[in-house]
């Protein structure tokens, strides 16, 4: 089984061959992915205490 | 040695009694070369006025995103293009969210939810979740629910909540460059009806939102005159998409010295280090922190964005011999 495609930064939404996401990839260190990393849709996402849940209503579950 | 560390030494650390508004300025106008000291007494006045004790506890989004209010800072505004979407947590989630938070050895587990103030969906919500709670898990259980009716208020007593969050966020000068949906009076209300039903009161505010060195004096100044029995001191975290998303965050020299400054104003008022302290502080400034005013914090996630891992705090505090306040001596 192949991993599926990631093709978007989680935390901004653009594509990841464009632009230059390393300012995303630090912010992420304290936040969760608020993207699909394969479809861009807005996640619904649920931070609790101790981790948190991102929702795409196409690609499922994410978990910290 | 500045005049005002020697008549804040005088008069908060041998009495007990704050600094107003000008002291208060006095404090923050302090050169760095003043900070080491500065923060010596701000910790020498909470251990004499509060003791060692550490206040911990986790905090949870009942309901995210959606908000019909403006807060220029927040990301669950509903009238901003922020990434954050509406979501409601159910109960079997706020329930295993307060066992963890319990197992971190937090006493406080507060309830959050972006709205203007609670419906009756919410308030069914909340009834149903803190009965949830209070069954499974040893922890105080706080809310904050935003602006609130007498009849929220009592129904919030009455479930057992004992503790209302409701921040003025910036002091009353600046209120309406940060929000235009309401007014400070309207959040002040609120709190007074908080108040008057026995309920503890919690607020406090954010820091980097734009305003001066002299309206956080202010605001420091209008804290202490409500005497809250807990202020939660959050630095901007900005957020994408909202109005103050491209503001830079507070200096770390510029927030250990509003911590000292806040506690010599509240010298006998929990003082919790809330959101923003990882970005602006970062590890080192959160150690310093502790050892200058500040005598609780939230642990581990806060609504929308990650903390610092639980056990990184409570690894910090054994390390400072700070115990965590038990909760038998919050009953």
């Amino acid at each position: 089984m192949t991993a599926p495609a990631v093709t978007f930064c989680d935390r901004c939404g653009d594509s990841l061959t464009q632009g230059d996401h390393a300012s995303c990839t630090a912010a992420r260190r304290l936040e969760p992915p608020r993207y699909c990393p394969q479809c861009r849709r807005r996640m619904k996402v649920q931070v609790v205490p101790t981790g948190w849940t991102a929702t795409c209503v196409e690609h499922g579950d994410t978990h910290s | 040695m500045p005049e005002i560390i020697d008549r804040a030494r005088a008069q908060v650390l041998a009495d007990g009694a704050g600094l107003d508004e000008a002291g208060v300025l006095e404090v923050l106008r302090l050169p760095d070369d003043d900070l080491p000291e500065l923060l010596q007494l701000a910790h020498d006045v909470r251990m004499r006025w509060c003791g060692p004790e550490v206040e911990v506890e986790g905090i949870v989004s009942l309901k995210t995103g959606g908000c019909p209010e403006d807060c220029h800072f927040c990301s669950q505004s509903g009238l901003f293009t922020s990434p954050v979407r509406a979501v409601w947590l159910d109960i079997p989630a706020l329930v295993e969210a307060a066992r963890q938070t319990a197992a971190t050895g937090a006493t406080e587990f507060c309830i959050v939810a972006a709205v203007r103030g609670p419906d009756q969906r919410l308030m069914d919500q909340m009834r149903e979740g803190v009965k949830a709670i209070r069954e499974a898990v040893d922890i105080q259980v706080a809310a904050s629910l935003g602006m609130l009716t007498q009849a929220q208020v009592d129904e919030l007593v009455e479930m057992g909540v004992h503790r209302y969050n409701h921040n003025l966020e910036t002091c009353r000068s600046f209120f309406p460059n940060v929000v235009s949906t309401h007014s400070w009076e309207e959040r002040f209300s609120t709190l007074e009806m908080v108040r008057a039903s026995g309920m503890e009161v919690c607020c406090g505010g954010i820091l980097g939102l734009g305003e001066t060195i002299e309206q956080r004096a202010e605001f420091a100044g209008q804290l202490a005159q409500l005497d809250p029995h807990e202020v939660p001191l959050n630095f901007l975290n900005p957020r994408p998409g909202t109005p103050l998303g491209d503001r830079a965050v507070v200096d770390g020299k510029d927030a250990l010295r509003a911590i000292a400054a806040f506690r010599l104003a509240l010298p006998k008022t929990i003082l919790r280090y809330a959101g923003g302290r990882e970005i602006t502080l970062g590890d080192l400034g959160t150690r310093d922190g502790l050892l200058g005013g500040i005598n609780a914090v939230i642990v581990g996630n806060y609504l929308t964005t990650l903390g610092r891992p639980a056990t990184a705090d409570l690894d910090l505090l054994a390390e400072l011999k700070m115990p965590v306040k038990a909760l038998s001596a919050t009953l």
